[in-house]
């Protein structure tokens, strides 16, 4: 549905997106994550049609932002970062003059704003100045809008940062709500919230991609290495990294920050072949120690968005 | 075209919901009104040529001030992003807003039409100039409007906004009083871009295609340059 290729942004001399290239297809709800100036915001504003790329193109459909930016502009329903709506205007007189800019006829207009109301929550704020609302409810305001024309993509920027807990959970209710059928694209930098909405995660970093995939694949390609933790009592540190330093798939043993009793904690890095489990719990079987706590970590998409975009 | 409605009517609206309208309105009228009826008895003649004379200078402090909102407050707020990417044109947006300030600057007209009507009963009122001196009026307003616009579309400040705006029309309605700064041979040329020059000409009660002409020009390469500035940002 969407084609992007090779696209690069200069701002001056900055190189802010470098070379991306990204095919989404129908139906997937799409989330670009990065640190803080990766370039996620930039992607966004470009594949919108705000900034023009400087070099590369973006396809959606059969059309080219360069020749037909407005046919593009009507496919897509686009919510900018926070939210800057016009703070004077009550939320009906809003949706309404979005709805008329969109060519809604008049009947048609009633029914969806109806409709965006009920999906959003908005029923008891029509009559409320912008300017007057919370963050969260603006968001709402702002997810109407972007939905008004019915979009066929939907792209969303940061679309929960500054709410609460709370205001997370509903947003992002409606993100799947409406992912189910529509193409939705949000940028996030926050780790669970792509996991929680997204089919699909692309990673930036330094305005380049570093890692594309759904989150299972993303946990399997990041690094061979898995680590296991280790809490013994009665035991000594030196004997520790002697006996378990010598298995078999075990590289290294590391101390790790004590939990609070008398416990030594360890942190075993073992190669990726075989599981080396068994023969440590073996070997610890054979000594006094008193096994406490024994679990291997789990990858997160945090460990990865770590790995990924470290500064070397 | 439907479009241009949209975003101008939103424009307009805009005006009276916020007091700036208002305050704006009351400012033109008491001053216009202060400076035109403290010398009208004076000349004892039931005519309107002072009440014209100042308009240049007027709408050169005035409309800035009606302009400078429609980019910079958008460009700030950042809805200027969402404008942007609904499927506008530039050509809309520029359209619509500057008529929104036409419109705007003809409201504030309005009120003034009161004082032909109660000179008429005080004496023999030559309608002529007096339709020529608010159809003159209009012109001169869309120009300034066009120049307000485009300096509105050049920063997200206000002030700055209002500043650029007010220096660009002060300078065409000053310029042809200034003419012993200029060498001779530029003289004619010179005299030609005085917004005043042309302004005057018409409130006499002359329709002249050159002066309509200077005017419109003066719209079009505001609202061109506009449409630049816009594109330089994307």
């Amino acid at each position: 549905m969407i084609h992007v290729e090779n696209l690069t942004k200069y701002y001056d001399d900055f190189c802010a997106v470098e070379q991306i290239s990204l095919h989404i297809k129908k139906g997937e709800i799409l989330g670009l994550l990065g640190p803080n100036g990766a370039g996620k915001t930039t992607t966004l504003r470009m594949l919108t049609g705000y900034f023009l790329p400087s070099s590369g193109n973006i396809r959606v459909k059969d059309f080219s932002i360069d020749k037909h930016p407005l046919e593009i502009k009507q496919l897509i329903g686009y919510l900018p970062e926070s939210a800057p709506l016009y703070n004077d205007m009550l939320v009906y007189d809003y949706l309404d003059y979005v709805a008329r800019i969109r060519g809604l006829e008049k009947d048609e207009r009633a029914a969806r704003i109806r409709h965006l109301v009920g999906l959003c929550g908005l029923n008891n704020i029509m009559h409320k100045t912008i300017g007057e609302l919370s963050k969260g409810l603006k968001q709402r305001v702002g997810l109407a809008y972007a939905m008004m024309s019915d979009p066929e993509i939907l792209i969303l920027d940061e679309p929960t940062s500054g709410l609460d807990p709370n205001q997370i959970v509903e947003i992002r209710e409606i993100i799947r709500q409406i992912g189910k059928q529509k193409t939705v694209i949000l940028s996030t930098h926050i780790l669970t919230e792509a996991e929680a909405t997204c089919d699909r995660i692309v990673i930036i970093n330094k305005g380049k991609i570093v890692a594309d995939g759904s989150t299972d694949m993303l946990k399997q390609s990041v690094g061979a290495d898995k680590v296991i933790h280790l809490a013994l009592l009665d035991a000594d540190a030196a004997s520790v990294q002697e006996r378990l330093g010598d298995l078999d798939g075990v590289c290294r043993v590391e101390p790790a920050n004590s939990s609070g009793d008398d416990s030594l904690t360890f942190k075993l890095i073992c190669t990726g072949s075989g599981d080396v489990r068994k023969r440590i719990y073996e070997t610890i079987k054979q000594t006094d120690w008193v096994l406490t706590e024994f679990y291997p970590e789990t990858k997160t998409l945090e460990n990865i968005f770590l790995e990924l975009t470290r500064e070397n | 075209m439907h479009q241009i409605i949209q975003i101008f009517k939103k424009e307009f609206k805009d005006y009276f919901v916020s007091p700036i309208a208002y305050i704006v309105i009351s400012v033109f009228l008491l001053v216009t009104g202060w400076f035109f009826f403290t010398t009208f008895f004076i000349y004892n003649q039931a005519g309107l040529r002072n009440f014209f004379s100042l308009l240049p200078m007027m709408f050169s402090f005035v409309i800035p001030a009606v302009t400078m909102r429609l980019f910079s407050e958008e460009m700030k707020l950042g809805s200027y992003e969402i404008l942007m990417t609904m499927p506008v044109t530039f050509r809309d947006i520029i359209l619509g807003k500057f008529l929104a300030g036409v419109v705007f600057v003809a409201a504030m007209l309005l009120p003034t039409l009161a004082y032909p009507i109660c000179i008429a009963f005080m004496g023999p009122l030559d309608w002529g100039p007096v339709f020529g001196g608010y159809i003159g009026a209009v012109l001169l307003g869309g120009a300034f409007c066009g120049i307000g616009l485009f300096a509105s579309s050049l920063t997200r400040n206000q002030i700055v906004a209002f500043i650029i705006g007010m220096v660009i029309c002060f300078g065409l309605t000053l310029i042809d009083k200034m003419m012993f700064f200029f060498p001779q041979s530029l003289l004619s040329v010179i005299g030609y871009l005085g917004a005043n020059f042309h302004f005057q000409n018409i409130a006499k009660g002359i329709i002249d295609s050159r002066d309509v002409l200077y005017f419109l020009s003066v719209i079009f390469i505001s609202l061109y340059a506009t449409h630049l500035a816009m594109q330089e940002k994307i």
